[in-house]
This record gives C-alpha cells, structure tokens and sequence, in this order.
C-alpha cells in the first residue's frame, strides 16, 4: 500500500501528545507547588477556639468581671448574591459606601475565607438583623464575648482588655495581630491565667464553606485551655460605697484586712465607668477620658505620690524606742523656734505626742536617731544616722514598690544617704539639712498603698502581708501565697502606738473625733500632704476594731485641708459600713456623698461618653 | 456455533481487552470515590452515581459479550441501518430532548436517558469503514465528497442541538482518512491556519507602532505585513538561490500563502467578531491566556487544574480527594473525572492512565495494520482516532492545554450513552479482528 507509511505519523503523533500529556502533569503536579497552595488556600480552614476568658469575682461570690456575647457579621465574598446595599446598610446602620468599601476590601483578602464584615454587634441589636441576615447569602453571624462590669466598679483595679499591639505581637509569639490583652490592672497582671490558651483546628470546608470534617484526622489541631476565674479579697459593697463616698472629690482609698493582706477596696477618684471602654466605644472612650482635665485615668490609690505628714512621725517613734534614743516616757517642750506647731499642752510622754502631733517633739526625736555620736564629725554621724534609720523605715514597707498584684504601683521614697550624697555631694549634709522628714515632709514619699499597709502593720503590731487582690485562681480552694514580713521594730512598742492612735479618734483632743464609730473601738491618725500648688492633701490612716483589727485602711482627699475634716469621716463611714452592716449616721453619710470639692475647678465638666449599649 | 465461539475466545486480542477491562475498572473505582457518599456506600445503590455506572458496566459487559457472538458480516451489514437510526435519533433530539447545561443532546428512553450522539460516533465509524473499503483507492472529488457527507451529516444534526463539543469529536474522522489517502497538505493546512487564527487572536487585542511610518495598526494586519514581507524575502531568496526549473511551483506556493493567510486572517476575525457568541470567545481567549477570569469561564480549568496539581506524586490517596470530593471542580465527574485521577493518585496515576490511553490506541493501530481486511483495519483506525481525540481534548481541557470543551474520558466519565458507546467500538474491533484468520479477503 502507498500509504502504509503514514501508519507512523499516526502513531508518531498519540506518543507525541502522551509525551506532552506527561510532561505538562509532571509540570503541575511535582514541579509547580502553586496549584497545592492554592488548594490548600481554598479548602482548607484554621479555626481558632478562643477560650473564654477567665471571670472575676468579689470575697462573696459577686461578680465583677463577666463575659457577654457579641455577634461579628463575617463575610465571605464568593458566596455573596446581588442584594440590596441600601437595604442591608441600614440594617446594619452603616452607610452604603461602607457597604461597598467592605465588600471591595474582604474580596482583596480572599474570595473563600469570611472577613469581618461588622465588628461586635450587641445582642439586643442582634436580635434585629439576625432575622433578615439570611436574605443576604454570603452574610453570616459569628459570636464572641466581650467584657462586661455588673457593679460597674473598681475601674482602675479591673483594668480592661484592648487589642494587642504590634510591639506585644513582636516580643511574645502567643499574640497574633487582633488578639485582645489585658491592659492595667488585673487584666494585665493575671493575663496569662484569665486568657487560658487558646486551641486550633483545622478543617477542610467544601465549595459552599460548610466545614466537611478534620484535617488530616485533626493531626495538627491543639486544644485550648479555658481561662481561669479570679476570686478576689475585694468586697464589692464596701469597694460602690467607697467609690460613691469619693464622688466629686479627688483621692483615693486603700482598704486591706491586716490578717490576710488581702484588699478590701481600692478606690480611686476620679474614676470611670468600666463599660466605657469595652467595645466598639473603646477608642472614643479612651480618647475622651485623656484629654480630661481631672485625669480620670490616673491611678491615685497605686501612682500618687505625697508626702507621709504626721502619719510618719508614728514610725519615727518605733523606729527611736526601738534604737533605745527615747523612752516610752521621754518628752520634749513645744519648742516652735525648730520647727511651727499649734497650741497644744506638752507632749510629756511617746503617747501624747502622737495625740497632739507635736511637731517639735518628733523633731528632737528624729535628732536623736540621726546625731548618735557616733563620730565626731556631725556630717559623718548623719550618715550613719540615716542608714541605721533608713533600715527601720524600709522594713514598713516604704521607698519600696508595693508587692500587690496590679502592674503599676509606684514605691514612694525614703531618702538615704545615696540619694541626699547626689543632691548635696558627700558630706554635704547633716541633721539640719534633712531635719523636714522628722514630720513626714521633704524628700519622703509614700503612695496610698503602702499608707493602708502601714495602717495594717499597725494593727498587726509589726508585721503585715504584702497588700493583694486575687486569693485563689480558677477554683476559690487554690490559695494563693502572699509573703509575710516583720518590721524591725518589736511587737510591743506597737501597743504605744496603737494607744496613742486610740487617743486621736477618742479622746478629747484628738485630731479625728469624726472617726468614731458607736460600738467600735477605732484607732486612727490624721496626716497633711503638703502641696506647693494649692491646698493640702488630707489623709487619714485607722484600724478598727482596736483589739483584733479586721480592717486597715488609708483614706486621701486631696485639697481638702485637714485630715479630719473629709478624710476621717469617710474611713469612719466605710468601716462602720464593713464592720457593722449599718449606718449609724445618716447625716454625717449625707453631708460626705453630697460634698463635691472639686466643683470650682477650672475647665471642670460632668463626664459624659458615648456608652455601650446593652 | 461451537467453533466459532471457541476460535473467537482463542482469537480475542488479549492485550486490547486487557487494557478495556483496566481502564474500565478503573474508571469504575474512580466514578464511586468522585461520587462517594458515606451514606450510600453501596456500589449498586442507584441513588449514586456509582450505582448507576456499575448498572450500565454490567450491561456493556453482557453487551460486549453478545457482540462477540455475532458474525463479522452481520456487523458490517448492520452499518447502514445503525447510521440510519443514529441519524433519525439525532434528529429527534431537538424535537424532543430538554436542554441541559445550554446543550440539548439526549433523548429520555422510559427510565434511561440516553445520548444519541455517542452512539452515531459508532454508526458513522461504521458506515465510512464501509464505504471506505469498498473503493479501490481514496482519490476524486466525488469518494472526498461522499466521506465528506457521511461524516458530516450527524455533525450538523448534533449541531442543532449546540453540542459543539461532541459534533468536534467527528473530526477524529479526518485520520482515518488521512491513513486511507487524504492528502497530507489538507493537514498541514489544517495545522497552519490553526496557527494562523491563534496568532491573530493574540495580536487582535495589541496594537503595533510601524517604524519609518509613524503609524499604529492593529495586531491582524501587523501579522499580514509580516507574512507579506516573509514571503517577499522568500521571493528574493528564490529569484536567487533556486534553480530555474522549479522556481515557478515555489511562487505558486508563496503567493497561495499570501494571498490565503491574508483572506484567512481577515474572514477570521469577521467571524470571531461576529458569529461567535460572548461566551465563546471568552471560552477561547481563557484557554489561550489573553483572558485571566478565574471567577468565570476560567474557573473550571482553573479549579481542575488545582485539583490535579494539589495531587502531588502519589496523590491523597483513594476516597481522599477533598478538593475534587468537596465539589470545588464542576462537572467532576464527567467533564472534570480526569481530576480525580489527579488528586487521589497523584503524578503516579495520571501518568498511568495517560499510559494505558495510548497504549490502547496504539494498540488498535497495530490491530488495524496487522489485518488483510481492508474494513478491519480502516475501522481499527475509527476506533483508535476516536479514542484519540477524547484523550486529546478531555485531558488536555483537564491540564488546561485545551478549552473547556465538554466531552467526556472514554471509559472514566459518568454516563452510560458514553460508556456504551465506547463498549460498542472497542468490542466490535476484537470481534473483528478475531476473525481475520478466518478471513480471506
Ligand atoms: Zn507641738
């Protein structure tokens, strides 16, 4: 045949095509790793299992922090028909164009995967859109909680949740870009434990998005870890009417049970409503409350720092007894060419000064501690002077940060031989330089913690707890440990003290009569923060009752003067209220809820925010 | 009878019904993981896919079984009449048949859909082997007239009914008829205006800047100035390095050239412009790259081309083709069976079944070679073109170095009309060629 030839061509021509076949299929299939991705990319889904995040509750099972439901309205653009913009905006309460730039950004992300079509939809308006959200296929809901106050208290100490920063998601791998955090408070110093872990799973989705099962028999996936409660010392009753007492002032208030150091409430003021700053309103929120001119965002309780005024010279007297400079009977004359006093009889014992508050008496006292002659150059004696007393005063706690679970805390200061060495040069000083600390002014510091630590060391003659919030987590059983330390005074030079405490709120003369409580023994002493930018701060340190104390606290007003005046009269209130259950003295209650001290401030205007909807 | 029963099984050509019995179980295992449905694991449940494929396997089986036992004449006497059938079918369908999916192409038979098309691709096998056998030579007008028509009938009646891509599939005739005689040059004519139209449709959308001129002119009539300036160099070469004795054919040939392409070029895009609708030109510019619409048209070739490509080596395994399972590729289990095969079995498995596709085709030509019967061989031919250009397009559209053009993978796509079709061809060739020592002719 003539054509038998062309047999070769044919068969020349199917090996070629198998050829080219094979090839090509080599090509995308070993070679071309973009077509796996690509599956991958489609059909395969991480789900992130968020747990949710650990409650907080009060020393009576209150709850202070609890979780509530939100709804995302996810999109995912493949799915999405023709709708009506106008129409699903104005379910939504958006703008078309917002409509249509979310749309046009999720479709730039991915075809297949949802993005975050509205973020944090409450549940009431929920309730509204979810009946129509089905006629908008593409549109679905996805839940997730968010933080919410019952009490709507203790703001600073809460501290709340805000979305992670790029610096955070740099240093600690757990945080990815979105994540939420705890920020101040115990949001932040229990973040760890109130966030749990969060688990992961991976799914493979068919064409319509519905998961059709694990990823390789879920191989890859992690389980999550719930986050765990907090059960706190914080008594929520005390911690409302406290925040309620300090209405229109500014200060702050640091209640402890001196048995446990555990804290009772923690008040600071101006403070804000914690629903403020969950959710959408957040950023608004934030804004508003940082330009205001009372800085409510300050955390007085933990951060101001003021001078001790009288309340110091309580540790001036242990710490002299216990060096052996004085005796519990030593006294002194009203000398005021040292230092100014007011007109008082003389102080002829330990326990009268404290009562009258004599300053040239606790002048002499400090004198005696920092002039020992030990040396007989007067500047080198100082030294050793100070450094001896700088040991006692430390051992209260002070010119140290606080141990208290909450991120912020400022430690105050108490002035050693560094520290007046740098601002006079060595040997630049002496007795007379510094003689101010005597009675709690100059360079010393403390902030309102360590005051109602002090209060409680105090009442427990010597010894305290570091200050603390949480008691146990994740289960109320799982106590926590908190450190027990013991001045370097013995136990029962404190007695004096405490006698002399009772004399200020009891006795005739005293500073803070309007400390009393009927039925209760309370020890107390009035202090002044002086203030070179206007009027004194007042502060008031007590302890109640006076044999076995179930309370220490610490009680600021700022510009108010005389610490007997506001201060007194809200520890009395505070403690009545947590000791008896009552209130003896409606029209003392009145006249302290009803004060506002800071209505004459400049640029002064009542808080007022956009607020979460519930 | 007997004898003749026992010297067909004796004359069956091993390897051929080998390679059917393969592919065919193979195609079986694949339409029940493509389908797979945990709840009807049954392979006979008829709810599936799967139930209703190993349906029609058992009947082409018993159908394959009974082509055996009728006589190589019956079959040859039975070409005329079958083709008549298939005509009247086809015709029927328009009339009768419901539009699926834009293609109107199978006729309701009581329980059974059936697609009469499939089965014309055999009729007409039938009837051109034998009026192709019947001449001496493959030479005149009139036999590349009569063969023109015979192929061509059934064509424009599976056109009435849009089948475009089916209808394609007659072309598979052109190399019967190139093997029986058909000018080779009408292929390279084929070959080069396929080029050509290609070429203007990816000039179409440019336009060139014409040095010395200072002009621009669209990629069509860049491509004719091209071609005119080749063939103007092809002259001066000629004039001056080609013996004078045969110059004369070669001018012939470059103004042919000329004068056609620039025709073919300009008719091309008349018609690609006007005749052919949005949909297809789309379909064309995806497959060419001119068109990036992986939401659209594209999708289907973009989508199998991830399936297969996310098979790997060695694939996910059996019954674990999610992307395929999932329903990501369209048509998966027809149009798209092949991505199956891709994802579940990986470079391994396509490799294999491209293998044993050519395998089966060559092997047809050398059953057609190896007969003294001119029918035999120029049917073995039908069979092996036919088988040809199925793998051609349907794996190619698969891999996307073809346009989605919706025919199925012999043997591996769901539906009987297919499966029987094919059946029919293949068995109807071992019955053949099993007789060809009886056979003296
Ligand atoms: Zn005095």
């Amino acid at each position: 045949m003539r054509f038998d030839d062309r047999r070769f061509v044919l068969m020349a021509t199917v090996i070629a095509v198998c050829a080219v076949f094979i090839v090509r299929l080599f090509w995308l299939q070993v070679v071309d790793d973009r077509w796996k991705a690509r599956a991958a990319d489609i059909s395969e889904r991480k789900i992130t299992v968020f747990p949710s995040r650990g409650l907080i509750y009060d020393r009576h099972g209150e709850l202070l922090v609890a979780n509530t439901p939100v709804y995302d309205i996810m999109v995912v653009p493949r799915e999405v028909k023709e709708f009506d913009t106008l129409a699903l905006a104005q379910l939504l309460g958006v703008t078309p164009k917002d409509v249509h730039d979310r749309l046009t950004k999720a479709r730039a992300y991915s075809g297949y995967k949802p993005s975050e079509f509205e973020k944090q939809v409450t549940a009431d308006q929920f309730a509204g859109i979810s009946l129509h959200l089905h006629k908008y296929p593409g549109f679905y809901a996805q839940s997730r909680t968010l933080r919410t106050y019952p009490e709507r208290i203790g703001a600073h100490m809460l501290g709340y949740l805000s979305e992670v920063s790029q610096r955070k998601v740099e240093q600690d791998p757990y945080y990815r870009a979105g994540d939420v955090i705890g920020v101040g408070g115990l949001e932040q110093y229990y973040e760890p434990a109130l966030r749990g872990r969060r688990g992961v799973k991976y799914v493979v989705v068919d064409v319509h998005n519905n998961v059709q099962g694990k990823f390789m028999g879920g191989q890859y996936d992690t389980l999550g870890v719930e986050g765990k409660n907090l059960y706190t010392s914080i008594d929520a009753r005390m911690q409302a009417y406290g925040e309620r007492l300090m209405a229109h002032k500014k200060g702050s208030i640091v209640a402890l049970d001196p048995r446990t150091g555990g804290i009772l409430a923690l008040v600071t003021s101006p403070s804000y409503d914690p629903e403020l700053l969950v959710g959408r309103v957040r950023n608004h929120n934030y804004g508003v409350l940082q330009r205001d001119s009372l800085n409510p965002l300050f955390d007085r309780a933990l951060q101001a720092q003021y001078p001790p005024g009288s309340i110091f010279k309580l540790v001036q007297a242990l710490t002299a007894l216990q060096e052996g400079v004085i005796t519990p009977q030593t006294g002194f004359p009203c000398n005021k060419a040292l230092v100014g006093c007011h007109n008082h009889p003389m102080a002829t014992d330990v326990e009268h000064a404290i009562q009258y508050s004599c300053n040239p008496y606790f002048y002499q006292v400090f004198k005696r501690e920092i002039e020992q002659n030990k040396d007989p150059d007067r500047f080198k004696d100082a030294v050793l002077g100070l450094n001896e007393w700088e040991g006692y005063v430390r051992s209260f706690g002070l010119g140290e940060r606080p141990r208290v679970d909450l991120p912020a805390a400022k430690g105050g200061r108490v002035p050693n031989t560094a520290f007046y060495d740098k601002r006079y040069g060595k040997g630049g000083w002496a007795f007379s330089t510094i003689y101010s600390v005597s009675i709690g002014q100059g360079e010393v510091e403390v902030v309102p913690m360590q005051m109602a630590n002090l209060a409680a060391i105090f009442a427990n003659r010597g010894w305290y707890i570091d200050p603390h919030i949480v008691t146990a987590i994740g289960h109320p059983d799982s106590l926590t440990r908190w450190e027990r330390h013991k001045t370097k005074v013995d136990d029962h030079w404190f007695d004096l003290i405490a006698e002399g405490m009772r004399r200020v709120t009891e006795e005739a003369g005293g500073t803070a009569r309007a400390a009393r409580i009927p039925g209760v023994t309370v020890c107390g002493k009035t202090g002044t923060a002086q203030n070179p930018h206007g009027k004194d701060h007042a502060v008031f340190v007590c302890f109640a009752p006076m044999e076995n104390p179930r309370i220490a606290m610490a009680v600021y007003v700022e510009n108010s003067g005389f610490g007997g005046t506001w201060a007194a009269p809200i520890a009395s209130l505070l403690m009545e209220q947590y000791l008896t259950d009552t209130i003896t003295r409606p029209d003392l209650e009145k006249r302290m809820l009803e004060a506002d001290l800071i209505a004459d401030e400049k640029n002064y205007k009542p808080f007022v925010s956009k607020r979460r909807k519930r | 009878m007997t004898a003749v029963r026992d010297s067909i099984r004796a004359n069956m050509d091993r390897p051929l019904t080998a390679l059917y019995l393969l592919l065919l179980f193979a195609g079986w295992a694949n339409i029940y993981s493509a389908a797979y449905n945990p709840d009807h694991p049954n392979l006979f449940d008829t709810a599936m896919e799967y139930g209703n494929q190993s349906v029609w396997i058992v009947v082409c089986l018993v159908l394959g079984a009974a082509v055996m036992m009728v006589h190589g004449d019956f079959i040859k006497n039975m070409a005329v009449p079958a083709y008549s059938v298939s005509l009247l079918l086809l015709a029927l369908v328009p009339v009768l048949g419901k539009e699926v999916g834009g293609n109107t192409n199978w006729l309701q038979l009581g329980p059974v859909r059936i697609q009469p098309s499939e089965f014309a691709k055999f009729a007409t096998a039938l009837v051109l082997t034998r009026y192709l056998s019947g001449l001496q030579a493959f030479r005149g007008m009139r036999t590349r007239a009569i063969a023109t028509a015979i192929i061509l009938a059934p064509v424009g009646l599976i056109l009435l009914g849009k089948d475009v891509g089916t209808a394609l599939t007659f072309g598979a005739f052109i190399l019967v008829l190139y093997r029986e005689g058909l000018s080779g040059n009408i292929l390279l004519l084929a070959i080069g205006v396929a080029i050509l139209a290609v070429l203007s449709l990816i000039l179409r959308e440019s336009m060139f800047h014409i040095p010395f001129w200072g002009r621009e002119v669209s990629g069509q009539y860049f491509l004719i100035g091209i071609i005119t300036l080749t063939c103007l160099f092809a002259f001066w070469f000629i004039s001056r390095f080609v013996l004078k004795g045969q110059r004369k054919r070669l001018y012939g040939f470059i103004l042919f050239t000329l004068i056609g392409s620039a025709v073919f070029i300009s008719a091309f895009d008349f018609v690609f412009e006007n005749v052919l609708s949005e949909r297809h030109r789309t379909r064309i510019g995806v497959t060419l790259g001119l068109v990036y619409d992986p939401q659209g048209l594209g999708y289907n070739a973009e989508q199998s081309k991830t399936a297969i490509g996310s098979g790997g080596l060695i694939g996910k395994g059996y019954l674990k083709g999610t992307f395929t399972k999932y329903k990501y590729v369209p048509e998966q289990q027809t149009d798209f069976i092949f991505c199956t095969v891709g994802e579940e079995w990986g470079f391994a498995g396509t490799t294999l079944v491209v293998l044993l596709f050519g395998a089966l085709i060559l092997r047809c030509i050398q059953i057609g070679e190896r007969q003294r019967s001119r029918f035999t061989r120029i049917y073995a031919y039908c069979v092996a073109s036919i088988f040809f250009l199925h793998l051609m397009i349907n794996v190619g559209m698969a891999i996307g170095l073809a346009p989605v053009i919706g025919i199925p993978l012999p043997l591996f796509s769901y539906g009987g009309s297919s499966l029987v079709g094919f059946t029919l061809l293949l068995a109807t060739l071992v019955r053949l060629d099993a007789e060809r020592l009886s056979q003296l002719r």
